[in-house]
């Protein structure tokens, strides 16, 4: 276990910002926090790195109760979203910094830097200060920083979110290889799906300062514990219906009804709510477990060779993404196709049957 | 228009250079040719007006004085400045807003208005008439402004970059003095510009706060007749060397002041 929270609850002023979170992080894994801006992501990181203290609850860091430590003397690293280098130093001595704090042998150090400095590919940059370089290079000087240490934990709080595209995509490629070789437990803050996904390891899901599902991300996607874990896991955002089950099927709006199967054909009669991603929804039918619903065009956008459409149905408003370009009109009446065997089924507390 | 282009700055730049020149033209005349006829330059060249300055004490002196009160308020007001804007600047704490407004009001008064408390504390603590009465004195204006300044350069500073130096291990001390310090000491340098060009041209709590032994030159200079009639030569050459000092300062400081400007605190 590298480290653990407890209970851990943290309230600002009168404003509770992480509700009574209890998390354990296992040693060596790349951990992703996602949610959206102000979820807590950030205020979580702070705690765990001890540059915060939880109102209440305990943190534990390697078998070992860490709540009251001064962060000085917790083995962590950090690097933030913005590029945060030491302006006055050059690349190497940002670098080398947090070893030189520690007195460590000159000799050592400089193998160190120029290691690390080679595996993130800034090497012919060490010369030079930080305000020469661009955006990318900045935060790979600050990665570099956090990787010299060794330290057990480190954490990651949106660190590619202020660079352009193509860096993101080579960054985000290299990190998780990068910091595996090391063994240290990794926390990425995100608010992107798509990116917790590129990344792997394993997801916590934040959904105002509570966390509402953690395991390994591929498991947390695919089964979304409740419909608030399967919201903040979806983007474009995750489409909802309330139905009802009577007998063998399913119910929506009266016109429209399919049959329950598998494991859902033992489920109780009574009011379920149906969640089912944007790409489960198309203008074809998907699977011959398709059920055709019919609704009108608010608006389409079109994203290169795919389209979004959101569309009005009854009293609910969905989201379609279809491939192929559809210039649909606003407010033409569409069929559109849902994969009942792709919905998730929540029920009345919102929880996954 | 194409001669207006030129023109109109260079009459500019010759009517603010005009007294400027005067005064220096003046400084290496005679008295009794500054008081005859008028004259473009100096006819009889003498530097008679500069050996006096630098011989005399009573004049060497007063520049000696100055520069002692401007030296020491100048570092006093950064010292205590500094930690001053950095609070103001990292930490949310009762009433802060409401403290750092105060702190300003402070430049909002006259110094008339102080000049006579502070001759009778002064007078009863035997601070009267020393170097240190005038640069305890005109902290009154220079601590605000340099904390005002140099809160607006720290609050440039994003906080995660403490932070970050925290979690790599740096002590509080530590991080200030290697890291903070060298990031804001173009802030500093503002800083020391204004501090040390107030207190260097403030002539009232000055002139009230000394009597013989502490006299600034500002207050020597306005003694305009002696014995021996009126010396304006004199009079002229002292200016011109006041001048000096602040043309220094201003020469190394003068791109941190853009910089200053850009942050909308100066």
């Amino acid at each position: 276990m590298a480290i653990e929270l407890k209970r851990v609850t943290k309230v600002v002023a009168g404003d509770t910002h992480i509700h009574a979170t209890s998390l354990k992080l296992e040693e060596g894994r790349f951990n992703i926090l996602l949610g959206t801006t102000l979820s807590g992501k950030t205020t979580l990181l702070r705690l765990m790195a001890g540059l915060e203290r939880p109102t209440r609850g305990e943190i534990w860091f390697k078998g070992r109760n860490v709540t009251g430590l001064p962060v000085q003397q917790r083995k962590v690293a950090m690097v933030y979203q913005q590029f945060i280098n030491y302006p006055n130093f050059t690349v190497y001595d940002n670098i080398a910094s947090p070893l030189k704090v520690v007195r460590m042998p000159p000799k050592e150090i400089e193998s160190r830097v120029h290691k690390v400095a080679e595996l993130l590919q800034i090497e012919p940059l060490l010369k030079r200060m930080p305000g020469e370089l661009s955006g990318g290079q900045q935060q790979r000087t600050a990665l570099a920083r956090a990787l010299v240490k060794e330290s057990d934990l480190v954490l990651l709080d949106e660190p590619l979110a202020n660079l352009d595209y193509k860096l993101r995509e080579e960054l985000r490629e290299e990190l998780p290889k990068l910091f595996h070789d090391t063994g240290a437990t990794v926390v990425y803050a995100t608010t992107e799906p798509a990116e917790a996904l590129l990344l792997g390891g394993y997801t916590a899901t934040l959904h105002e300062g509570r966390v509402t599902q953690y395991g390994p991300t591929s498991s947390v996607y695919r089964a979304p514990g409740d419909l608030l874990s399967a919201r903040v896991f979806s983007d474009p955002p995750i489409n909802t219906a309330s139905v009802s089950k009577r007998g063998e099927r399913f119910h929506y709006n009266e016109s429209v009804s399919w049959k329950a199967k598998g494991r859902y054909a033992g489920l109780a009669d009574g009011a379920y709510t149906i969640g089912f991603r944007p790409h489960h929804i198309t203008l074809a039918p998907g699977s011959s477990e398709s059920i055709s619903v019919v609704g009108n065009v608010v608006v389409t956008e079109i994203s290169g060779s795919e389209s979004v459409i959101h569309m009005r149905v009854g009293k609910d408003t969905w989201v379609s993404l279809s491939h192929g370009i559809h210039s649909l009109k606003r407010g033409q009446g569409v069929e559109l196709f849902v994969q009942t065997d792709r919905c998730f089924y929540f029920d009345k507390n919102e929880r996954l049957v | 228009m194409k001669r207006a282009k030129w023109l109109v700055p260079t009459l500019y730049i010759l009517f603010l250079m005009l007294p400027i020149y005067w005064l220096i033209s003046m400084s290496f005349k005679t008295t009794n040719e500054i008081l005859g006829a008028f004259s473009l330059w100096p006819r009889e060249f003498t530097p008679d007006n500069y050996i006096t300055i630098f011989t005399d004490p009573t004049w060497y002196n007063g520049y000696f004085n100055s520069l002692t009160y401007v030296v020491v308020n100048t570092l006093l007001s950064v010292s205590v400045a500094l930690p001053a804007a950095y609070a103001f600047s990292r930490y949310r704490f009762l009433g802060d807003k409401h403290l750092f407004f105060w702190l300003l009001t402070n430049r909002m008064a006259p110094p008339a208005v102080f000049a006579l408390p502070f001759f009778q504390l002064y007078s009863a603590v035997g601070l009267f008439d020393t170097p240190m009465a005038v640069a305890l004195a005109h902290c009154l204006f220079n601590i605000p402004l340099a904390v005002w300044i140099l809160e607006g350069f720290m609050s440039a500073v994003p906080k995660e970059l403490d932070e970050t130096a925290y979690v790599d291990g740096y002590s509080f001390w530590r991080f200030f003095i290697r890291i903070f310090l060298p990031t804001i000491a173009a802030g500093i340098g503002v800083v020391m510009f204004f501090t040390f060009m107030f207190s260097w041209v403030e002539l009232l709590l000055a002139k009230t706060l000394t009597a013989v032994e502490a006299k600034p030159i500002a207050a020597t200079m306005t003694r305009t007749a002696s014995t021996s009639g009126y010396e304006l030569g004199l009079l002229a050459a002292a200016g011109t060397l006041t001048i000096i000092p602040g043309a220094f300062v201003i020469y190394f400081v003068r791109h941190h002041i853009a910089k200053g400007f850009a942050l909308g605190r100066v």
